[in-house]
């Protein structure tokens, strides 16, 4: 009976998913649809100013390039691109002719989650050590000031942070001479004469060049953790359960871990998951600052040239990893929380 | 029936003064908020009359491109030879503007939709909150990079789109904090008498949620302003002299290259850090005031 319920709450949740999805996909692709100018007139334009060559010619150029039909009625492509997008077909590029936007996808992605990811663990793990000590220690003189950094940290804009550090550590000649870093290590995935592959040249070039990148996003998110932490360990330490363990004289570390920890640890796991979700898509402005080759930058790029396949096929994506984090963090609160238990009715924030 | 709009009216300017009242209360008495509130009226006094007390250069000269900090130009020139300091004097109100705007507008929207979305129920509070979900799994700044290749944004437009798209986050939290509030004997009263909807929402609903909005309201200032400098540093908005353009200005003309005129990125990234971190402690300390737990 309990798995059966479960078994349909599960269903249900996993229709209303797929069912975001889907009106995600429909409406970016009616608003991709609908912006001004298309990529062949975007790229009629851009052959007559780079090559001098004359419209007639370019427009006979852009015809035996792109093999998609845009004089369709919209709603006829509308349903044969939700019909391709069921089977996994998200369809070619049309800025690189020939080239399905899942390989261009899978070759940008790993470097945004790559850089994003390891900045948000490291954050996380900084952010809740940092956090939970500060809720101890709250009459101390230096508390205010960590908190008050930690919200600073957390409210202004991320690129500003890449900017300073960029200032910091590639423009200001602190002793005189040479900048920290040479300003080139900056920009881009990797250095131009390095082969990619696993040596440990290639490894070590792209830690160097994604370590500013990482540092952005880890600067950027460690301010919340902090302060959800240090919150969510104060309210724990004024229970009375927490009380009651140490009247009974268990072991600080006992107290420390599995009364107070793992109830702290809850909502702040939960939003762990949920900022999970945004990490595919989060993260535009910063690499267009370090011209890092991920998928934001994919995305702006497709944006210009009007790529309108490339730019579906990234946003569905995003929506996709956003709803299913969304999800892991709903199932992943069920499961941490033993006070909850997972009823068919009442879940849906009735 | 006279009877009762005279309570309704009394009581109503007497929360507001009340509300005022403790507003200043906070404000004086947190140091956070204190300083806040200083900054915040800094900048809004030195966007007010800076257009009169530090008029922009509309020439450039081209014997002072990008000069290091001078007695004439104390924080430099920019690459046109245009003096920085009356770029940063006169670049902050238009951003506070437009992101007051932008938060007015979704404040509104959040609070009308939310607020009826809980009291009505049904049908289309599902309807509404399933597509509050749909809404929040579009990454806004990817959204918003396509949506600006509509119209040739300007400020205001890009302001009202801004106030649009931030409903669905603060219609989920206001539909919560309704929704708790609705089970309280004053609202019970009120559908008893026979109130309109409209009159409970904005009439008894709406002043207890003045707290709540105050927050909300510097939380979406803040995002406005990140989402405004964030197009504008992408090169996406053609907008008129702010910091966030400046910025632009700077990072397009290669400043970081050159450590002398460092100041042209760094004011204006220094004038948003002081705005935000001001309405974060204004914020704060609103918030203050209006937490039940601690207000006694």
């Amino acid at each position: 009976m309990k798995y059966l319920s479960l078994a349909i709450y599960l269903l249900k949740r996993l229709l209303k998913m797929l069912l975001t999805v889907l009106l995600v996909t429909s409406v970016i692709f009616f608003l991709v649809r609908l912006m001004p100018s298309n990529p062949i007139d975007r790229y009629v334009e851009d052959q007559m100013v780079q090559y001098g060559i004359t419209y007639a010619e370019a427009q006979n150029r852009a015809a035996a390039l792109f093999s998609m039909d845009l004089d369709k009625p919209v709603f006829e492509q509308y349903w044969e691109y939700i019909g391709k997008v069921f089977q996994l077909d998200f369809g070619n590029s049309l800025l690189s002719p020939g080239v399905p936007v899942m390989d261009i996808i899978a070759a940008r992605l790993p470097w945004t989650l790559f850089t994003v990811g390891i900045g948000l663990i490291l954050s996380f793990v900084v952010g809740i050590v940092i956090g939970a000590v500060m809720a101890f220690k709250r009459d101390r003189w230096y508390e205010p000031l960590v908190t008050g950094f930690a919200s600073f940290l957390s409210a202004i804009p991320d690129f500003l942070i890449a900017i300073c550090l960029l200032l910091l550590f590639g423009v200001v000649r602190w002793n005189g001479e040479n900048p920290l870093l040479p300003i080139g290590m900056m920009r881009g995935t990797y250095s131009m004469q390095v082969t990619p592959g696993w040596n440990i040249e290639f490894i070590a070039d792209v830690l160097r060049h994604g370590m500013i990148p990482i540092l952005t996003y880890m600067l950027s998110q460690v301010g919340v953790w902090v302060l959800l932490m240090k919150t969510c360990t104060t309210s724990c330490l004024n229970t009375d359960y927490v009380t009651m363990a140490k009247i009974r004289g268990l072991s600080s570390g006992k107290v420390l871990f599995s009364y107070i920890g793992r109830n702290a640890l809850l909502p702040v796991t939960t939003e762990f998951f949920m900022r999970l979700g945004f990490i595919v898509g989060g993260a535009l402005i910063i690499e267009q600052l370090f011209v890092y080759q991920g998928i934001g930058l994919e995305l702006l790029r497709a944006t210009n040239g009007r790529d309108y396949p490339m730019m579906q096929g990234i946003f569905l994506m995003m929506s996709i990893a956003i709803v299913l984090c969304n999800f892991l963090a709903e199932v992943l609160y069920v499961a941490l929380d033993p006070r909850i238990k997972t009823g068919g009715a009442g879940k849906d924030g009735k | 029936m006279e009877n009762k709009t005279a309570y309704v009216t009394l009581s109503q300017s007497s929360r507001a003064k009340k509300m005022l009242h403790r507003i200043w209360f906070a404000i004086s008495h947190d140091k956070a908020g204190f300083a806040g509130f200083c900054l915040l009226a800094a900048i809004i006094i030195m966007s007010v009359a800076a257009p009169v007390a530090f008029p922009l250069d509309t020439e450039s000269d081209p014997t002072q491109i990008l000069s290091a900090p001078s007695a004439e130009h104390i924080l430099g020139t920019d690459h046109l030879g245009r003096d920085i300091f009356a770029q940063i004097a006169n670049g902050g109100g238009e951003l506070l503007l437009f992101a007051a705007l932008a938060a007015v507008i979704g404040i509104v929207l959040g609070v009308t939709l939310g607020a009826f979305s809980a009291i009505t129920g049904g049908k289309l509070d599902g309807l509404l909150l399933f597509l509050a979900d749909v809404w929040l799994s579009i990454p806004r700044i990817p959204l918003l990079v396509v949506l600006s290749a509509f119209f040739s944004l300007t400020s205001v437009k890009l302001a009202v789109v801004l106030g649009i798209l931030s409903w669905a986050g603060l219609y989920r939290t206001i539909r919560a904090e309704v929704l708790s509030l609705k089970e309280r004997d004053f609202i019970e009263a009120a559908f008893m008498q026979n109130m309109t909807k409209a009159h409970i929402v904005f009439k008894e609903i709406t002043p207890n949620l003045m707290g709540f909005i105050a927050v909300n309201f510097s939380l979406l200032m803040r995002s406005s302003i990140y989402s405004q400098v964030g197009l504008v540093f992408l090169g996406i908005l053609p907008l008129e002299q702010n910091w966030g353009v400046m910025i632009n200005q700077a990072w397009t003309q290669g400043v970081i290259y050159n450590a002398k005129s460092i100041l042209f990125i760094l004011a204006p990234t220094v004038m948003i850090c002081l705005l935000i971190i001001s309405l974060v402690w204004v914020g704060k300390a609103l918030e203050d005031v209006c937490s039940p737990s601690l207000r006694k």
